[in-house]
């Protein structure tokens, strides 16, 4: 559906110690493509999306960002991480700055944006995902999926390229999970390309538009979402599936 | 921890912002239990507290050596008039102590920061930070400070002062540096990798990383600790008498052989009393006020 590649993936392995996780992921996304990743915990999505943006060492492979490869030596690893997002699951905003300050810091910090426009750039963030009220607050007094919606507003304030959004409503109340899927839909159709370790099987057929399902390491089967979840070729791929259902998750 | 930003995966899940720092209100504890009690538990506290010292303090009023007590350390006449001399001489504790502070709050941090630099080439500036430590908290204060007031004025270092109490005051660095290196590092040590892991996602440095995330949230958490260390230095500008610099202490000491009286001594020990306790109720309340402003009413 796109035409140009944002991100590929090739060969990639990773393993911790004497345990491998990752045993040669092969993924193409293209621009403006979302793609979900789906598959039992241990399956290794986390660690691929931060093997994405070399937070994990990796053991082999190669990763392209739009035509540039960042796994080859002496590459910039910081230059690399501004234009790849990531949003983790426990949000990890930064508890002793205002909303403000944590979605500036990298714009003014990093990437040596003027306080002002990055204050500017702040606030229609802040405005465009209903947060406008919250800037001068602490992390510690917002709701779950408030924290979760500024660290989206972080990762977006330095423009990224790509982003990567790990299992980001895992550790929500069930209530508060829906006001992050809208923030996620919201960048969907705004043309943002995406990759998204998720659990939500629903929101995944609904926003994706290619689902991969990892399983051992390995990408076991990909395609659109209405194939996926309605005829799943792979035997684990059908037994996952399934007991999503069973969990009364789908 | 390391700075790399390899935060092991499992601490991902782990919610974030759940320490929370002592608030620091020792004093309230003391007569909180009473407030359960009701008025009845009131007055068995006032009783018992009042039979208490009143006891203590007859017991030591009327024995045999209390007059001789009295007069050599509770004279008012030499208190007031000792107080006075030993006053004018404290300046010189406090300026002692505060430019030791400042000295050590810096060269602490550069330590703490030394030690937990990860990678193999900072090797040698861990094992230097690492050594430094270990020395300086062997060593007694009150011998580096000899050896040093002593020792390195006759050194004639071009474009260092010769006095010796530039040096006392260095020895003092040197050895509070070493404690407070530690209490940093602990601070260092207590936050989160998964802080470090999305400073690092959003392209920041490690440099950058360290300064505004990692140091900010470390210090904040130390800062009853770095207190206390604070005060003992601030004690431990006394120790300075040792190479024959007339600081209060020296002073107290003189006014004494003088009056063939320890009187002074108390003088001195009011005054160190004084300033301390205000200043613990003081960060305190400064810690208090960083949390209050950080969390919601109702607290975590």
């Amino acid at each position: 559906m796109a035409n140009a590649v944002a991100l590929r993936v090739e060969g990639l392995h990773k393993s911790f110690d004497r345990l491998t996780v990752l045993r040669g992921i092969e993924l193409e996304v293209g621009e403006h493509e979302v793609v979900c990743l789906i598959g039992t915990s241990g399956s290794g999505k986390s660690t691929f999306l931060r093997c994405i943006n070399l937070l994990e060492p990796i053991d082999a492979g190669r990763v392209f960002i739009e035509g540039e490869e960042i796994t080859a030596p002496g590459v910039d690893v910081n230059r690399i991480r501004q234009r790849v997002g990531i949003v983790f699951q426990a949000f990890n905003l930064f508890p002793h700055m205002s909303v403000m300050r944590n979605v500036t810091l990298a714009p003014v910090e990093a990437l040596g944006m003027h306080r002002r426009d990055a204050e500017r750039l702040g606030v229609e963030l802040l405005e465009r995902f209903g947060l406008a009220d919250k800037a001068a607050e602490y992390p510690d007094r917002l709701s779950g999926g408030q924290q979760q919606r500024v660290a989206i507003v972080r990762a977006l304030a330095m423009r990224p390229d790509v982003m990567l959004l790990d299992e980001v409503t895992s550790a929500l109340d069930p209530e508060l999970v829906a006001e992050v899927l809208n923030v996620i839909r919201e960048l969907a159709a705004g043309g943002m390309t995406m990759v998204i370790a998720t659990h939500e099987m629903g929101f995944a057929r609904d926003i994706a538009n290619r689902v991969c399902f990892l399983d051992e390491g390995v990408i076991l089967e990909q395609g659109s979402p209405e194939r996926i979840f309605s005829e799943p070729q792979q035997e684990r791929t059908q037994r996952f599936l399934q007991s999503i259902i069973e969990a009364g998750r789908m | 921890m390391t700075f790399g930003g390899e935060a092991p995966e499992k601490y991902q899940s782990l919610p974030q912002g759940s320490y929370t720092p002592p608030t620091g209100d020792r004093g309230s504890k003391i007569l909180a239990p009473l407030r359960a009690e009701g008025a009845r538990g009131v007055w068995i506290a006032v009783v018992s507290t009042v039979v208490f010292f009143t006891v203590i303090g007859l017991a030591i009023v009327n024995s045999s050596g209390w007059p001789a007590i009295k007069e050599a350390f509770f004279d008012p006449e030499v208190f007031w008039d000792s107080l006075g001399k030993i006053l004018e001489k404290f300046w010189r504790n406090i300026f002692i102590f505060i430019v030791a502070e400042v000295f050590v709050l810096m060269l602490a941090l550069l330590l703490a920061v030394m030690r937990s630099l990860a990678g193999p080439v900072f090797t040698p500036l861990r094992i230097l930070a690492a050594v430094y430590t270990d020395l300086f908290r062997a060593l007694p204060t009150i011998l580096v400070i000899l050896l040093l007031g002593f020792g390195a004025p006759s050194l004639q270092i071009k474009g260092v002062p010769h006095s010796d109490v530039f040096w006392a005051i260095v020895a003092l660095v040197l050895v509070y540096s070493a404690y407070v290196a530690e209490v940093y590092r602990a601070g260092i040590q207590s936050v989160h990798p998964s802080q470090v892991a999305s400073a690092r996602a959003l392209g920041l440095s490690r440099r950058k990383t360290l300064r505004f995330v990692v140091i900010p949230q470390a210090v904040r958490r130390v800062i009853p600790p770095l207190l206390n260390d604070f005060i003992g230095l601030q004690k431990d500008s006394a120790l300075v008498a040792v190479i024959g610099y007339t600081e209060a202490l020296r002073q107290a000491q003189i006014v004494s052989a003088a009056e063939f009286d320890f009187t002074p001594y108390v003088a001195l020990a009011l005054v160190y009393i004084v300033i301390t306790i205000p200043e613990a109720r003081f960060v305190d309340w400064l810690v208090a006020r960083d949390q209050r402003r950080r969390q919601a009413a109702g607290g975590v």
